[in-house]
């Protein structure tokens, strides 16, 4: 099976050479893109159906589609990476960062290319140190081999290539979020429209995406759009890195078909549960996803077919709960981390999260009672899509409604019981 | 006073913005990799270099979880408490952290070595419960494991 994102990976998990990158094609999608008009690039990236691998999935050469071109088109214009990998559970773009920089680096030249871009940041988290240091030597790598700065590779086209280390908080993911805190602003999300792709940066057309979305793109240019279908089990086209973590015997990363079934993901590649322990559910794609449950194992790890279970494909790095671990408990962190986390611009969502979260720790410590069921119902109607500013209160009550549905009876154990029946 | 090295530094990637404010963030954390902390000092440092008031540089401070307004020890230890930890047992690491080297969560120890801190996701969650001292990840915390990271740092 083809893995062209994890494909070069090291066994050491040292970071791939540029020397190692080349030989194994490297930069052959950047020098194929630069024969080509950016329009076309994009076209390509549109035919593809490559979808944002952030968690909302939106199909990236559209998304570029809305950028301004040709000669009266402002600029600079800018390409951003949101390399700000933050989502409880996920711990794929650190991987890709780590161990090919390279190939990031390649893909966001050929996207700036398209979008004909001046100027790219990659925005990283703080605490990604080992990313930074790998990412700094392979951009220095890529300047020294004039696949960056100017006039690359004698094409005309130029791209300077900034890498941004963010101080935290979890909003920075939102991207119009993220472009306030790299203008070196408290990271507010932004009212839409206008949308980046034509106000952004500096008030400049910007580009944002995920690090895993851009790793694709060379890949396409180089090998073409049928090819990325053929990858890909679904419509949707391309490879996913899935992850697991939580009680399963292997928890690791897996770069699969599009559209792998779950079942295959969790017990062939995790290697199922830990003995003595029984699967009770699962976030498919993150802290803001909705719990999927046995009913749901054979679903393909897609966009829509996730959706069409009820919940989303969010990162593809899912977090298994198993029967020995209180699902009210989990539901309780994932809130005190969206509590803390609401970047406090609009009011439902820092008062409606950090009320959510009292009742979920009172309930906890044995001190619910049966009107907070209600409460929490009411909770994820009220910070439901088109009350809050942005997606992020609609994202946090997710695992929270789903959990009300799924784990009704253990809500009930603690109210009735006023303990939690997992701790001792 | 701003030491010379902080200024190289912090001139040195000015030019990756078309302005200064666009450095606040950056430049509060050069100061903090060299003093551990950004002081009421550093802050107005920094005002007069970029031009930036104090409130509006303060305002960003706040916001960001990594930029820290209070001294520290001489290591910071950073727990993640996200969701795929607390699974495998963060509260139980944080319980023996906070007891082993006698401070609460959020506290210094008394002889300055280390500050507790909480933190989100560190994107270890295959290998948690995690946490980060000092920049290095240490992965697959459990009791035995936690002494010997913590005896690595003097």
């Amino acid at each position: 099976m083809e893995k062209p994102l994890t494909g070069n990976f090291r066994a050491d998990k040292e970071a791939v050479s540029l020397a190692e990158y080349e030989r194994a094609g490297g930069y052959q999608g950047l020098r194929a893109a630069l024969l080509m008009a950016p329009a076309d690039v994009t076209e390509l990236v549109k035919r593809s159906n490559l979808r944002g691998r952030g968690g909302a999935g939106f199909p990236t050469g559209m998304k570029w589609s809305f950028v301004p071109m040709g000669e009266d088109a402002p600029h600079p214009k800018y390409l951003v990476a949101n390399a700000d990998e933050m989502e409880p559970g996920t711990f794929k773009d650190r991987a890709l960062m780590e161990r090919d920089p390279h190939q990031l680096i390649e893909g966001m030249i050929v996207s700036a290319y398209a979008i004909d871009a001046d100027i790219g940041y990659i925005f990283l988290r703080g605490e990604y140190e080992r990313s930074y240091e790998r990412l700094a030597r392979a951009i220095a790598e890529a300047e020294a081999r004039n696949y960056l700065g100017h006039n690359i590779l004698g094409s005309g086209y130029s791209l300077i290539l900034h890498l941004h280390m963010s101080a935290g908080r979890y909003i920075c993911g939102e991207e119009t979020a993220l472009l306030n805190a790299l203008e070196g602003k408290r990271a507010h999300p932004r009212t839409k429209p206008p949308f980046p792709q034509v106000s952004g940066l500096w008030g400049k057309p910007t580009i944002v995406q995920n690090v895993e979305t851009l790793c694709n793109v060379h890949h396409i240019v180089n090998k073409g759009p049928e090819w990325f279908h053929g990858l890909s089990k679904t419509e949707d086209g391309g490879t996913k890195i899935y992850g697991v973590s939580g009680k399963v015997k292997r928890p690791g990363l897996w770069e699969l078909p599009m559209g792998t079934p779950m079942r295959e993901i969790l017990e062939d590649h995790a290697g199922g549960m830990r003995e003595g322990l029984r699967f009770r559910g699962v976030l498919p794609g993150g802290a803001s996803t909705d719990f999927l449950v046995e009913e749901h194992l054979d679903t393909p790890m897609d966009y829509g077919n996730v959706q069409k279970a009820g919940s989303r494909l969010g990162t593809g790095t899912m977090v298994v709960l198993d029967d020995q671990t209180c699902p009210v408990g989990m539901v309780w962190n994932l809130e005190h981390f969206f509590a803390q986390e609401s970047c406090g611009w609009c009011t439902p969502c820092w008062s409606g999260l950090a009320w959510t979260e009292k009742i979920l720790f009172a309930m906890e410590q044995g001190k619910g009672s049966i009107h907070d069921l209600e409460t929490l119902s009411f909770q994820t109607k009220f910070l439901a899509p088109g009350n809050t500013f942005c997606a992020f209160a609609p994202g946090a009550v997710e695992p929270l409604q789903s959990a009300l549905k799924y784990f009704a009876d253990d809500f009930r154990r603690h109210i009735d019981e006023q303990r939690c029946p997992w701790r001792q | 006073m701003l030491s010379g090295e902080e200024r190289r530094e912090i001139e040195m990637k000015l030019t990756d913005y078309p302005n200064k404010q666009a450095m606040s963030i950056e430049s509060m954390l050069i100061v903090q990799r060299h003093r551990g902390w950004v002081s009421d000092e550093s802050l107005r440092d920094l005002s007069e270099l970029l031009g930036l008031s104090v409130a509006d540089l303060d305002g960003v401070a706040t916001f960001y979880n990594l930029i820290r307004r209070k001294p520290v020890g001489r290591h910071v230890a950073l727990l993640c408490d996200s969701v795929s930890c607390w699974i495998m047992g963060c509260e139980r690491v944080r319980d023996q952290l906070c007891s082993s080297l006698g401070t609460p969560l959020g506290g210094t120890t008394a002889d300055g070595r280390f500050t507790l801190l909480p933190i989100v996701c560190l994107g270890a969650c295959d290998r948690a419960p995690a946490m980060m001292i000092d920049g290095k990840l240490h992965e697959d915390l459990d009791e035995q494991r936690i002494e010997e990271v913590l005896a690595q740092y003097e």
